[in-house]
This record gives C-alpha cells, sequence and structure tokens, in this order.
C-alpha cells in the first residue's frame, strides 16, 4: 500500500524540505530565466516578481530582463511553493484523467467528447502555469503522480461522467481551501482565477452527468452546498483522490 | 486600456476570439448602451462605486453587495417578467435568484458586523432583457461572468482574511453560475483556462447601463 505518495507536504517531508533548500531555489529561478514558456501564470509571476527591496532609482519600473534577484526568492513564501505543488498535483490529476478519457474511445456522445477535450486542455494549461510558477518562486515542481483510471474508464461513459463531475467539485473545493492560505497577491490572483474555472467545470458537468443543484453527496451537483461554497482542506481531498493514484 | 490598472495586466491581455478580454467586456458595456439606449449614471452608483483603488475591505465588501442586489433583482424581475421562460432556463433562473439573495443577506450582516454601513439597493433598469428567454439568459450570461471577475479582481485586495474566505464561497458560486447559463446559451463554458480579473472601474463601466439613480 502506497498511500503516502500525495501526502501533504509539511514540515519534515521531502518537498518541504526542497522548497526550503536555497540551492536548489536558486538554481530553477535560474532555470526559469530561460525558458520562453509563454503561460499566463509564468507571466504573471515574472512580471509581479519586481522584488520591492531593490531601491527604485529613477524609473526602474520597466525592466523585463529576468534578473533573479535573491529579493525575488526571498519574497516567495515557502507555504505559497507547497500550495502551487498541491495544486499542480491535483491539475496533473485531472489532465491526465481527460487525457486517458479521450484515448479510451469511450465517450462516443459528441458533445461530451468535445467538453472532455476542452476542460482536458484547461486542464493542462493549468499544470503548464502552475508548473513554471513553482519553478518561478524556486520550488521544485512536483512530479506528476501515477494515476490509475482503469476501473473508471472501464464503467463507460456514466461513470466516467460521474467521476468527472466530482472530480471537478473537488478541484474547486481544493482551491478554496487554500485561498485564505495564500501569502503573495499575485499568487492569490492567479489561484482565484483557475478556481473560478474548476467551478465552472464543476456545474457543466454534473450538468451534463444528469445531477441536479444539490445532491446527496457534498460532491454532486451543479451547485452543491447551495449559494456558498464549501472549502476542502488538504487532508481531505488527499483522501478522496486517493483511489485514482497508482 | 488602462491596463495598469489590473491586478492581472497580462491575464487580461489574453485574446478571446481576437479580442482582448478588456475590450470584450467593454464592448459588451457598449453594446448594451447602444442596444438600450445610453444610461445615467446617478449620485447613487457613484457612491455605490465612489473608492478608486480600493478603500477598505467594507467598500469593497459594499461593491460587491451593490453587483448582488443587481444581480437578485435581474432574477427576481425576469422570473416575473421574461416571455416565455420555462424549463430548464426557469428552473436554473430559480435557483440564481436564491443564491443571489442570499449573497445580499449575507453581505449586508457582513458590513454591519464590520461597523460597516451596508449600501441600499441600487434602482435598476434592464430595458427590454425579459423580451424572451434568450435575451434574458444572454444578459444573466454577462452579470455571471462580470460577478466572477469581479470578485476575482477584489479577492487579492481584501485584508481581512475571513472576507477574503468568504468572497471565495461566493465567487465559487458566481462561477458555476456563468457556467450554467452559458450552458443553457450553448456557448462555452469558460474563456479559457484563466478567468479574467476585473477592477472596480471596469465592472463599474459594465453595470453601469443597468443601474439608475
Amino acid at each position: 500500500m502506497e498511500e503516502t505518495r500525495l501526502e501533504a507536504p509539511r514540515e519534515g517531508t521531502a518537498l518541504g524540505e526542497i522548497s526550503r533548500d536555497e540551492t536548489s531555489r536558486k538554481r530553477f529561478l535560474k532555470l526559469v530565466g530561460g525558458t520562453g514558456a509563454a503561460s499566463a501564470l509564468a507571466i504573471l509571476v515574472a512580471a509581479c516578481g519586481d522584488d520591492e527591496e531593490s531601491s527604485t532609482t529613477g524609473g526602474s519600473g520597466g525592466s523585463s530582463t529576468q534578473e533573479t534577484s535573491t529579493g525575488q526568492s526571498t519574497k516567495a513564501d515557502n507555504g505559497d511553493v507547497e500550495i502551487v505543488n498541491y495544486a499542480l498535483t491535483l491539475e496533473y490529476l485531472e489532465a491526465d484523467f481527460y487525457q486517458q478519457v479521450l484515448d479510451s474511445g469511450e465517450i462516443t456522445d459528441k458533445a461530451i467528447a468535445e467538453a472532455a477535450k476542452k476542460i482536458g486542455m484547461n486542464e493542462q494549461e493549468h499544470v503548464d502555469a502552475l508548473k513554471a510558477t513553482v519553478e518561478q518562486l524556486g520550488g521544485t515542481p512536483v512530479e506528476a503522480p501515477a494515476t490509475k483510471f482503469e476501473d473508471v474508464i472501464a464503467g463507460g461513459p456514466k461513470m466516467i461522467l460521474a467521476t468527472a463531475a466530482q472530480v471537478e467539485n473537488l478541484g474547486a473545493a481544493a482551491y478554496l481551501g487554500q485561498a485564505a492560505l495564500i501569502k503573495s497577491p499575485e499568487i492569490l490572483a492567479a489561484a482565484l482565477s483557475i478556481h473560478t474555472v474548476e467551478a465552472r467545470h464543476a456545474a457543466a458537468l454534473n450538468q451534463l452527468a444528469g445531477n441536479k443543484f444539490q445532491g446527496n453527496d457534498p460532491l454532486v451537483g451543479s451547485i452543491p452546498d447551495g449559494a456558498f461554497a464549501k472549502p476542502m482542506t488538504m487532508e481531505q481531498v488527499l483522501k478522496k483522490v486517493q483511489p485514482f493514484l497508482a | 486600456m488602462p491596463n495598469q490598472n489590473l491586478a492581472v495586466p497580462e491575464l487580461a491581455a489574453i485574446q478571446i476570439d481576437g479580442m482582448t478580454r478588456s475590450s470584450f467586456l467593454m464592448k459588451s458595456a457598449l453594446a448594451a448602451g447602444a442596444v438600450y439606449g445610453t444610461a445615467t449614471v446617478g449620485p447613487f452608483v457613484k457612491q455605490a462605486f465612489a473608492q478608486e483603488g480600493g478603500g477598505g475591505d467594507v467598500d469593497i465588501l459594499n461593491f460587491a453587495l451593490t453587483l448582488e442586489y443587481l444581480e437578485a433583482a435581474y432574477y427576481d424581475m425576469g422570473l416575473k417578467e421574461t416571455k416565455g421562460l420555462k424549463g430548464d432556463a426557469k428552473a436554473v433562473a430559480e435557483q440564481l435568484a436564491k443564491d443571489e439573495n442570499e449573497h445580499v443577506e449575507f453581505l449586508t450582516s457582513a458590513i454591519s458586523d464590520a461597523g460597516g454601513e451596508p449600501v441600499k439597493a441600487p434602482g435598476v433598469q434592464f430595458m427590454d432583457a425579459f423580451a424572451s428567454q434568450d435575451s434574458f439568459l444572454k444578459l444573466a450570461q454577462t452579470f455571471e461572468d462580470t460577478g466572477v471577475s469581479a470578485y476575482n479582481g477584489a479577492g487579492p485586495q481584501l485584508q481581512n482574511k475571513d472576507f477574503l474566505a468568504a468572497a471565495g464561497t461566493i465567487v465559487q458560486i458566481e462561477g458555476r453560475h456563468a457556467a450554467l447559463i452559458r450552458f443553457l446559451n450553448g456557448v462555452d463554458i469558460t474563456e479559457g483556462a484563466f478567468d479574467k480579473t476585473l477592477e472596480m472601474e471596469e465592472v463599474l463601466t459594465a453595470v453601469q447601463p443597468f443601474i439608475k439613480a
């Protein structure tokens, strides 16, 4: 039983160590300086990385060079790196799910296949953006988790759709659970802009799955909690995704 | 576009079918004005949206409250007046009316609890949005998308983490609403992988045709 694969990074864990390790942080900042990845989030973080500590001598505001000053890495909060890595893990899981579903050919309904494709593309963009963000913050992006969706996919379109609907509700609750814990306003802004996209996916997939606004399970329904969405902690979320981890 | 005023200018610059997101919303606002006639912005609106660049948490919550009032009024009136509203569209409108009214109540209490004075419900005008189910759903989409972007823009400006958490629980619902309405309209549920962020000023531009003194 490999139950601890997705354990939340906390004090003393390898991930925690890495994100606190000054050397790897610098190494990654250097790496990021060379990439041309045009992900919205990477650009966002880069743009917001103008360190407040550096003396603002005569209109230096427009500097576009990726001078990886330590100012930026000291500004990055270790907690934020861990949160972004956590989000990255969930996005990897989602992106992989839609990819496997599409590859399986199980979805024959054209409209549903199209929706799965579009949503999967969104998730892949989230992966790319979050990965770049972790690097930009001087952290080490987590690896994509090994997944286990065979049973779900073998269950056919109905089970696939029901699972997608639940996973998206889970994703939305996961982002919501972190919002108030994020230190950097820039990372928060980015997380919020992903959070509501997950919410959109969740509502649409629950609708497609034939679910009502509210269901019997907290993760079932297009508006499952009524007018106020309920957040989930890392521990709660990781417990729910365990069945999908190989 | 005054992009330097945006919290996330890069996201705003993302193209939507050849338009920037800002111009997309701006265009919606302008189109509404063009279709429905020029709207006047009364003193009330100026009061509700007066703060420039964020005047504290209570101002932000009052700004959100005004938007929620607008949405609640839209669904309440739409349910009564929209010609031919039925089936799934009606069921969604009923649910959304309920949610928006709960948001109004919640924000009103939150503002009072914080020692602030909640703004009053604005006067509204929705022109001929209720002429058909289609026109009703079309404007609903604008309101929900604008609501998402407004909350997402205001979120990082909130100082109190409890208010931020509360805004998060509301904006997720706005996102869900937006998707359900878009689903009914037969259009994509998202405009790309990242929801756009709007500054208060831009939100005001988008909603001002629908608010009267």
